[in-house]
């Protein structure tokens, strides 16, 4: 396989999804597509020389996510690849993507990488998605590939997010909840809740994987994916409900090295 | 692609004295130790806990969680580094040199790779010289405690000149080879060798 090569995306939307998470949809030359899960490179250049990478999820389903599919007819082909940041207030390299970088201006990434956290609909189910904050990211994407398909494939999201307003793709989510494919979408609010919220107001624990999770019989595919501490703390309960550590699959997500 | 500068990006992070050169290409530093695993963390018992050396050795081996600690003690301090671009300067490990356990197994000259198993199932590969004179360890205490389940513990493969993948979490054994058999990130686009300094990241690089 050749190398992974360095492409000059264009950003072609800026799409904030909540206060502190941004879309950044991009027009990416000689794309040849991805699988939902992975990720890429982002390469930043400032005036000086210095350089700074980092590696963010991709959101969209291998055709484009919900802004269409990517133009691969005529030509070489360009992909549409939209990621989601979350903007770290010290960051480097998150407040330039998710607070400078405007429609027009141009990104260098390289990609898709990641081979194991993945999902395409011919892997079966059921699914069991277990997210925390900006940890949705990936899972989104298997989430629009699934729908995107008109799979039908048992699937099931449990999402922790701090506050309703928190939630990212809270919409579009319901709307896919609401398509009756099989699909059940359920929030847990960490810190506050709105006037009259009967869901979940606390960290995901056993009790509630066992509530909203797959009976481990069933042998779902798992995969779990937020900051060390849930995926730690989600993997482990799975596990100790009677789960095929095998068929639990995680991904860290978020600031690092926060313990 | 050079000449491309990102509209209005600057630096924000200032290397302290000394880091910039201890910085591989693309990487940063980090002052925590973030975990990144592709599964749940295994919990492994200290009484069933064992550590085989095996393959093309004259004398297959195996230690207990006693045994190998009675084995001579050895100390590594410096910096490690992480494919997703963090590394952390100036840790420090310690456990016992995979040198020590070649010299009980006694590899067969026709040994040239080793690949390193682990409670959970996890597999890398590295070329035999990359495991022995003084630059693998065997590791169960980091800086001066007992190493975190999240972080590999029981005991962990420490192999810092290489990216840290390589320095495979909950390990259990390594079984000489006459040949390379590429381990699991290794067969899922990750370099095969993965030396930080020559940014060997991916398949390609």
């Amino acid at each position: 396989m050749g190398r992974l090569s360095w492409r000059l995306a264009e950003v072609v939307e800026v799409r904030p999804e909540t206060r502190r998470v941004v879309t950044l949809a991009l027009e990416v030359p000689d794309w040849d597509g991805h699988l939902p899960g992975q990720h890429v490179d982002v390469r930043l250049t400032a005036e000086d020389g210095y350089q700074a990478e980092r590696a963010y999820s991709i959101a969209s389903a291998p055709d484009g996510g919900p802004g269409g599919p990517g133009d691969r007819r005529g030509g070489p082909p360009v992909g549409r690849v939209e990621l989601a940041v979350e903007r770290l207030d010290d960051g480097e390299v998150s407040p330039y993507l998710a607070g400078e970088l405007r429609r027009g201006d141009r990104l260098e990434l390289r990609g898709p990488v990641g081979g194991y956290f993945v999902w395409e609909p011919g892997r079966g189910g059921p699914l069991l998605l277990v997210a925390g904050g900006s940890g949705v990211v990936p899972l989104m994407a298997m989430l629009r590939r699934r729908a995107a398909t008109g799979s039908q494939v048992p699937a099931r999201l449990l999402y922790s997010s701090r506050a309703l307003e928190d939630v990212i793709f809270r919409e579009e989510l319901d709307r896919l909840a609401a398509a009756g494919d099989g699909l059940t979408v359920t929030h847990a609010l960490t810190r506050a809740q709105p006037p009259g919220w009967t869901g979940y107001a606390r960290r995901i624990d056993a009790v509630m994987l066992e509530e909203v999770g797959w009976p481990p019989g069933q042998r779902p595919l798992a995969y779990v994916c937020g900051p060390t501490r849930l995926v730690e703390a989600v993997a482990g309960h799975l596990v100790a409900l009677g789960h095929d550590p095998a068929r639990v699959r995680t991904e860290r997500f978020g600031p690092t090295g926060v313990p | 692609m050079g000449g491309f500068v990102s509209r209005g990006f600057k630096r924000r992070r200032r290397p302290a004295a000394g880091e910039a050169t201890r910085l591989p290409p693309g990487q940063y530093a980090e002052p925590g130790f973030p975990v990144l695993t592709a599964g749940p963390t295994p919990r492994v018992d200290l009484a069933s806990w064992r550590f085989k050396v095996e393959g093309l050795v004259k004398t297959p081996t195996e230690w207990t969680w006693e045994e190998i600690h009675a084995l001579p003690a050895s100390h590594f301090e410096g910096d490690i580094h992480c494919v997703t671009r963090w590394s952390k300067l100036g840790t420090s490990f310690a456990g016992v040199s995979v040198d020590t356990l070649l010299e009980a197994a006694e590899p067969r000259p026709e040994a040239t790779h080793v690949v390193a198993s682990c409670y959970g199932g996890y597999t890398t590969n590295l070329p035999l010289d990359d495991v022995r004179g003084g630059k693998a360890w065997v590791v169960w205490d980091h800086e001066g405690a007992p190493l975190p389940p999240e972080h590999g513990g029981p005991a962990r493969l420490l192999v810092p000149h290489l990216y840290f993948w390589k320095s495979a979490k909950w390990v259990n054994g390594l079984r000489l080879l006459d040949h390379d058999a590429p381990g699991f990130w290794e067969s899922l686009g990750y370099h095969n060798r993965g030396d930080p300094w020559r940014e060997e990241r991916y398949w390609g690089d």
